[in-house]
């Protein structure tokens, strides 16, 4: 069975995305002074905190947010349940601009950024750090989303026999495509196994790449609903419900196997002792399993499902303890000793932003210019 | 379709078994001295503050001076003191204070040290382990860590690594380095000594070859309190003076701490109160190569996920295949 | 030399006053002054400087003023002195003589009534020691004892007789009748150059020879001792002492070895004026080279500054102005006003040092770096988190509106379907 797929056409420039048009320009702004003058002059990353919210958002949870296609790729691909077919497109468009956006982030926060393609030579790379890993495989993943999204433009540019000759060559593709966040998901986790004790005893364990990879892919379903509803809400969409109560079914299990591995890992290393810790850390890790738990509860039941308000409220709580869970990590239960002290400064929440609303005006474009959400019959 | 599923598991089944089964989990061999390994014994009980050393780290490294303000309003003077109060972008090498709290900064006040800060050498640096682009590299023979900005990319992982807080990066600069000491690398190419030990007037920073030190380390903390003995000013093997002992704290930090380290410290004090952190004896690197080398070894499990995950979307996308085959005729009719 | 004669005699004559007819006639301080040519505005600025050399506040020089014009004019009644000297080199007496800015002994010796003083007492012989014989009996328990040199301890102390009897024959006649004493001079305060290695006549200070005598009080009270170590003791700390407890009406603030704080409170090291070249870390290699002719740090030629408490490089010595002191002209400073340090210590021995003074110049274990939450930022950030909870449940609503209508269509449906 095959979907068609239509532009969605309409008014591109509403209130809505001149706003984001504003947020996007305070962001130039900054990015220009971080050119000019330094990353000190917008941000408050230092040399005890060296990653803020760039990294910690930008990239770790902005992938993990961009995780839709990835998750929907899996439950189509791997366990081809072809019925969410409609979905995927969507769900990659916001995978190609997570991605993307993650990248052309990377290019702000690191240093020396025009020395980037030092990660591609054979001469520099370093087979043993975490951090090559993770460069390689976004990188390579942002081009092989590009290319599994490309039918969309290329069915907008009627490029016909490309068309063709690309449907026959991606499910070589789609197997990249679910590899590589697959192994860079997990790194990303991994990234923090070599701060040793600078990561709180809550978060920090050799389990890690596991833990961030299970919500990962509970994040990309969880994004994969909001998004629907967002577009119901936004777009005048209809709403999608009986094939968001299916994917959201998926979701309980996962943060199911994901507590009990969290929880187990901290009870079998013996760190869950770190709960009694003075300091708001072990109120954080309760608030990420509470999110967590929120989102189990009200996706246990059926009926539950079934209603898109509980739906939106249960999805936002697993995006968001998923974000909370790599904040914490990156951010907020990072402590690389006394004396130092981080919270992001106006210049680096204003790119941060800037990036996000870039991202909903391109998702704004592409869906209303090129076939990206499913025909509505 | 659910015999699709059935297979799939079977190859993922059967890679992990390769995967795991056939390579079990093995931890990275830890990282010996290189055989020349040279390094810094710092004795803070011999420092006496003068920071001759930070001067001539500024001059050797060619580094600018930072003013202070907190100090320049003390003292009622403008840029007369170098006074960064930490390591960072302009400073590599800095002497720190300790105090006990309530204790006055009296003469044979046990609780009052000071201890010098900058780069351990460790001789299995976390923060090569961590750097993608081998930026930062150890030498084979003298285990020097040292710095390559043609290769740096400025992610700043290897500051997120370093489990002692060393490797500084200039957050005040449109194009950034990392800043960190490198034992002074050009100057003992020509045959010199660091210049923090060569400035030193009391032999607090001793420079010699790491197994040396770590004897005369042990040679030191094994000196009774009060009687008078010679340390060695410089270099090992150089000049010497004669100087009363006093009482060791027992430990020579980084002979173990870390995988150790070729920047080795003995002082009257416990480390941690001159601010050391609480590293293992082990380093972060071991743990985080040998998850990373067991889970992709050989890329053997990589491999047999993604020829599962091909195959897997190779049965999948049959019926968009088809369709478009079914098009592709459809529309080669109409052409007809 | 002769200048200083007038005020001699005419402290000896109140000491002879007990033997003699008619007690001089006390001057007026300003007489006094005008008699050692010192103008009231150069004392007022002296008076205002040793205010501030004893720690006081600056507020307290009409107080201090006061106390020496009250002193002055108070003639017999002045605090009668026995000053002792044992085995020492008379150096720290020959230094408070020759101080001129002012003549410090001039004014000190207007201020006590000496009674006895090998050095200074007109009379000599039999008349001396008469007089030394009559304070005793006349300030039974009302005197200062003042002791320059140290104590032999060897072979009965036999290295050092005055009048036939050794140092610790005089204290045990003497100290016990004092009301405090005072030890000047690094000798008095611990044994001095007499008790450098190998100390052949067992030579030690006041406070260890009261101790070792189990000499006190007549009353069994430990007779309170300060010292003044330096070789020599500097003038200015022996008038500021002694001003002090004429001010105060007590002992100045004293630290461990009983010197008195304001003037040995900090390290020579603190105050030197090499200072800064030692935290740059700028040292002289040898005497005569480059750096110590530029006026580089002296550590490593031998300068115990680190480890000795004094105020030297704040007072200077010598008393000629334009930083004359030891450090100040070029030689290290060889740690005399220290006990162990000065005359036991090789002098170029480097010095030890645990001094984290001044502490405002090393930076703490701890750094405590910029990076937290602003005011601004956190708006910013709370803005950020208000703005997408509104938008949160705007969402909320409409979905709440979509769901409701998708519900009703559905009961419209069924509605429909079950009517047909």
């Amino acid at each position: 069975m095959t979907e068609t797929f239509r532009p969605l056409g309409g008014k591109l420039f509403t209130r809505h995305f001149q706003f984001m048009g504003v947020l996007v320009l305070i962001a130039g702004y900054f990015l220009i002074r971080r050119f000019v003058f330094g990353i000190g002059d917008v941000s408050n990353l230092s040399d005890g905190f060296p990653w803020g919210l760039w990294i910690t958002y930008d990239v770790v949870t902005g992938t993990a947010i961009a995780c839709g296609g990835y998750a929907m790729a899996l439950l189509v691909y791997v366990f081809n349940r072809g019925q969410f077919h409609p979905m995927i497109r969507a769900a990659l468009l916001t995978s190609v601009f997570g991605y993307t956006l993650a990248g052309a982030s990377i290019i702000v926060d690191v240093g020396r950024y025009w020395q980037l393609y030092n990660v591609f030579l054979p001469q520099y790379i370093n087979l043993n750090s975490v951090m090559l890993e993770v460069a390689l495989c976004v990188t390579l993943y942002t081009l092989v989303l590009w290319i599994e999204f490309s039918p969309a433009i290329l069915e907008a540019m009627k490029a016909n026999r490309l068309l063709r000759f690309l449907r026959h060559i991606l499910f070589f593709f789609i197997g990249v495509g679910i590899l590589l966040p697959t192994m860079h998901q997990s790194s990303l986790g991994s990234l923090l196994l070599i701060a040793g004790y600078k990561v709180h005893d809550l978060w920090q364990t050799t389990i890690i790449p596991l833990l961030f990879l299970i919500t990962a892919i509970t994040m990309g379903y969880g994004i994969v609903v909001f998004e629907s509803l967002y577009a119901s809400v936004n777009l005048g969409r209809k709403l999608e419900t009986p094939l968001l109560a299916k994917i959201s079914a998926i979701i309980p299990w996962l943060l199911i196997v994901y507590l009990v591995l969290r929880i187990g890992d901290l009870f079998v290393t013996g760190n869950i002792r770190a709960i009694a810790a003075p300091g708001p850390e072990p109120f954080l890790f309760l608030a990420e399993v509470a999110l967590f738990l929120c989102a189990i509860i009200a996706l246990a039941d059926k009926h539950h499902r079934t209603r898109p308000t509980i739906l939106f409220w249960s999805s936002l709580a697993v995006v968001l303890g998923g974000a909370l869970y790599r904040f914490d990590a990156f951010m907020i239960a990072f402590d690389p000793g006394p004396g130092w002290h981080y919270f992001p400064a106006v210049g680096e929440m204003s790119i941060t932003l800037g990036i996000v609303a870039f991202e909903i005006m391109a998702y704004l474009f592409f869906v209303k210019k090129t076939p990206i959400l499913a025909a509505e019959h | 379709m659910n015999i699709d599923r059935r297979q799939f598991f079977k190859v993922m089944a059967a890679g992990s078994a390769v995967a795991v089964g056939a390579s079990p989990v093995q931890a990275r061999q830890c990282k010996a001295l290189p055989p020349d390994a040279i390094g810094i014994l710092y004795d803070a009980n011999l420092c006496i503050g003068c920071k001759a050393c930070e001067h001539a780290c500024k001059d050797a490294n060619d580094m600018p001076v930072s003013s202070n303000g907190p100090i320049d309003q003390a003292h009622g003077v403008v840029g007369a003191w170098d006074g960064d109060d930490d390591l960072s972008g302009r400073t590599m090498n800095k002497i720190k204070a300790y105090v006990a709290e309530g204790s006055r900064t009296d003469l044979d006040d046990p609780e009052a040290s000071f201890i010098k800060r900058a780069c351990m050498h460790c001789i299995d640096p976390d923060c090569i382990s961590a750097c993608p682009v081998s930026a930062l590299t150890k030498d084979p023979f003298t285990g020097i860590v040292s710095y390559n900005p043609d290769a740096c990319i400025g992610c700043r992982y290897c500051q997120l690594a370093c489990p002692f807080n060393i490797p500084k990066f200039q957050y005040d600069k449109a194009f950034p380095q990392i800043v960190k000491c490198q034992l002074c690398a050009p100057r003992i190419a020509e045959g010199e000594i660091p210049a923090c030990c060569d400035a030193c007037p009391t032999g607090a920073s001793l420079f010699g070859r790491v197994e040396d030190l770590r004897e005369e380390g042990h040679r030191r903390l094994a000196m009774q309190p009060g009687e008078r003995e010679e340390f060695p000013l410089n270099q090992l093997g150089g000049a010497t003076r004669e100087a009363e002992a006093q009482s060791y704290y027992p430990h020579l930090y980084g002979e173990k701490e870390s995988g150790g380290t070729q920047y080795l410290m003995v002082a009257g004090v416990p480390f941690d109160k001159l601010g050391m952190p609480p590293v293992g004896e082990e380093s972060r690197a071991r743990l985080s190569e040998t998850l990373q080398h067991t889970l992709y070894k050989g890329m053997v499990a990589p491999g047999l996920l993604l020829s599962g995950l091909v195959y897997a979307a190779y049965q999948h996308t049959r019926d968009e295949r088809d369709a478009d085959h079914a098009d592709h005729l459809e529309r080669e009719q109409d052409d007809d | 030399m002769n200048s200083h004669l007038p005020p001699l005699l005419d402290a000896s004559t109140s000491a002879l006053a007990t033997t003699g007819p008619t007690p001089a006639q006390p001057l007026a301080l300003d007489e006094h002054l005008e008699l050692h040519g010192l103008s009231r505005r150069r004392f007022l600025q002296f008076a205002t400087s040793i205010t501030a050399a004893m720690g006081l506040p600056a507020t307290m020089t009409d107080q201090v003023l006061a106390a020496v014009e009250q002193q002055a004019a108070a003639g017999p009644a002045r605090p009668p002195v026995i000053w002792l000297h044992f085995q020492e080199c008379t150096g720290c007496t020959e230094s408070l003589l020759r101080a001129t800015h002012p003549t410090v002994e001039g004014l000190i010796l207007d201020l006590i009534s000496l009674d006895y003083s090998e050095t200074l007492l007109a009379a000599a012989g039999h008349q001396a020691e008469q007089a030394l014989h009559d304070s005793l009996t006349k300030h039974q328990g009302g005197f200062v004892l003042v002791v320059e040199g140290s104590v032999p301890t060897a072979d009965n102390g036999n290295f050092c007789k005055v009048a036939g009897k050794t140092p610790q024959q005089m204290l045990h006649e003497i100290a016990p009748h004092a009301i405090a004493a005072i030890a000047i001079g690094s000798c008095a305060s611990w044994g001095g150059v007499q008790s450098a290695a190998p100390n052949p006549t067992g030579a030690i200070g006041l406070q260890e020879a009261l101790n070792l005598y189990q000499i006190t009080k007549t009353d069994g009270a430990a007779l309170p001792v300060i010292n003044l170590p330096g070789c020599p003791a500097s003038p200015y700390n022996i008038l500021s002492t002694v001003l002090y407890n004429l001010t105060l009406k007590q002992l100045p603030e004293l630290d461990a070895q009983q010197r008195p704080k304001f003037a040995y409170g900090r390290l020579i090291h603190e105050n030197c004026e090499r200072r800064p070249h030692f935290d740059a870390g700028r040292f002289a290699e040898e005497f005569g080279d480059d750096g110590h002719r530029q006026g580089w740090c002296l550590y490593k030629l031998g300068c115990k500054g680190p480890e000795t408490y004094a105020n030297c490089p704040v007072i200077e010595f010598g008393d000629v102005g334009g930083n004359t002191w030891p450090v100040g002209i070029g030689h290290p400073c060889f740690g005399c006003a220290e006990q162990g340090v000065g005359f036991h210590k090789p002098l170029h021995e480097q010095a030890k040092n645990v001094s984290l003074t001044s502490p405002s110049i090393f930076p703490g274990i701890i750094t405590e770096h910029p990076g937290g939450a602003t005011l601004t930022s956190a708006a910013v950030a709370g803005a950020i988190g208000g703005g997408a909870l509104v938008y949160a449940l705007g969402a909320n609503s409409k979905l709440k509106a979509l769901e409701e209508a998708e519900a009703q269509a559905a009961a419209q449906q069924s509605s429909a379907v079950s009517d047909a």
